[in-house]
């Protein structure tokens, strides 16, 4: 079976590592704050000035003045600290930050992430995915695998405008955890349920498939 | 006004001298941070054909959304613009100007803006479209991409206090581009929740300093929550 999005954000939180600092997209991203696994300690950093994102308020806690990136309310964690965006994309393009976790339309086996502007359709702005997916040297892309109408998104070439070049390593679809490198993907893990084939069938870019590939642990 | 003083007590006063085809720098992320007042009182003044470099366009009925129903804005210089349905009609139709710019870049453009620094190189956008017709460059291995910096001539600001000097104290994430777009401006002016006699902030606390202030002006804010996000009370127990 193909992953949820609080599974897909499970496998993400096993990635944490005690003592870092983390920033986490709008939409599946978000959840991975939800997982954060017992007995380590991460800070996680909000680009709109915070870093020490704490959970979401209790209706007394809601304060206007206190947003994610994604611009719900949150609460601040203690020993939070606050700043302007200049101060925040330092910390982003200085590499600074230890882990980013953000989704994408299209990845491709060069590394390219295509994230933000579907032409003729949707306008929105790439926000910071450009700043983060060019300061950060660890990024993981959560994303479906394939489209409703089953096509794929991981592709030898990104069709859409580009977010970053050569910037992604990492990719966890609802399929499979697949690691991009020597411009090739390849198949880590397997969700539970999904076998190799499907993943191929649904796997544009060329894919190096191990005689053996595990399936997927979340806890 | 009297020497450092830089409280005004009008709206009108505080953006005397705004003309049509100006371009302005505003502070906020969403609707948290933003100048709404300021805003308002363009709307009412009716002045066009406007550059306006912000974070975010306000949503269809609020912030600088209001500013789009007039078609007062020419160009649009920002990073995130969803959220807003006049604004994606008028893009689409071409009436509307956009400059899509990566969230990190604006704010550096309006902090080297306010700094003197005509441009700076950024890994961010290389081999993406923001990189088209600007100069790349290698250093140690990597591609940068040089982006001019920007100035305007206004930048409108919103801040929790000031001292009559302008000293500025922002409040938690309301703080944002706020700061940047006060270095930026030719004439900036700045709304507050409450302004205090000098002397009153502790300066170890300022964080913007009076010099690159020059109107303040108290208002009463609405502060609307673009995103209402809670969990129950008994959940956290």
């Amino acid at each position: 079976m193909a992953l949820t999005r609080e599974q897909i954000a499970r496998r993400v939180a096993r990635e944490l590592k005690d003592g870092y600092y983390v920033n986490l997209g709008i939409g599946i991203p978000t959840l991975v704050a939800n997982y954060i696994p017992d007995g380590i300690e991460v800070m996680l950093q909000s680009e709109n000035g915070l870093l020490g994102m704490g959970p979401f308020p209790t209706e007394d806690e809601v304060d206007p003045d206190l947003i994610n990136a994604g611009k719900q309310t949150v609460t601040m964690a203690t020993g939070a600290a606050l700043f302007d965006s200049a101060e925040s994309f330092a910390m982003i393009r200085g590499g600074h930050v230890d882990l980013t976790v953000l989704g994408a339309f299209e990845v491709d086996t060069e590394g390219n992430i295509a994230s933000y502007l579907i032409p003729g359709k949707l306008i929105k702005g790439m926000g910071g995915a450009m700043d983060l997916v060019a300061g950060a040297d660890n990024i993981i892309v959560t994303m479906t695998h394939a489209s409703k109408q089953g096509e794929s998104k991981l592709l030898t070439r990104c069709s859409l405008p580009l977010t970053g070049k050569g910037c992604i390593k990492k990719v966890l679809t609802d399929l499979a955890f697949i690691e991009i490198k020597d411009g090739r993907f390849h198949l880590l893990e397997r969700a539970p349920g999904v076998t190799v084939e499907e993943i191929i069938r649904l796997t544009a870019g060329e894919l190096v498939v191990p005689a053996s590939v595990p399936e997927m642990q979340f806890d | 006004m009297a020497g450092l003083n830089k409280v005004v007590s009008s709206y009108t006063e505080a953006l005397a001298g705004l003309e049509d085809g100006m371009t302005l720098i505003v502070g906020g992320f969403g609707l948290c941070g933003i100048p709404e007042n300021l805003i308002r009182e363009i709307k009412l003044r009716g002045t066009r054909q406007l550059t306006v470099v912000s974070n975010n366009c306000g949503t269809t009925e609020h912030g600088l959304g209001i500013l789009l129903h007039g078609r007062q804005i020419k160009k649009m210089i920002a990073s995130y613009v969803g959220e807003n349905a006049n604004f994606e009609a008028q893009m689409m139709s071409g009436e509307l100007e956009v400059e899509l710019t990566p969230q990190g870049t604006l704010a550096e453009k309006m902090r080297a803006g306010g700094a003197g620094i005509p441009a700076f190189y950024t890994a961010t956008g290389y081999g993406t479209e923001v990189a088209t017709g600007k100069e790349v460059k290698q250093f140690n291995g990597r591609h940068y991409i040089l982006e001019e910096s920007i100035r305007g001539d206004f930048a409108l600001v919103k801040a929790w206090k000031a001292d009559s000097y302008g000293n500025l104290v922002f409040r938690k994430t309301a703080r944002n581009f706020n700061p940047l777009a006060a270095m930026a401006g030719k004439i900036t002016v700045v709304e507050v929740e409450q302004i205090v006699p000098p002397g009153a902030l502790d300066p170890d606390e300022i964080h913007t300093p009076g010099i690159y202030v020059d109107r303040v002006i108290v208002g009463q804010f609405e502060k609307r929550i673009e995103q209402l996000t809670t969990r129950s009370a008994a959940a956290q127990v």
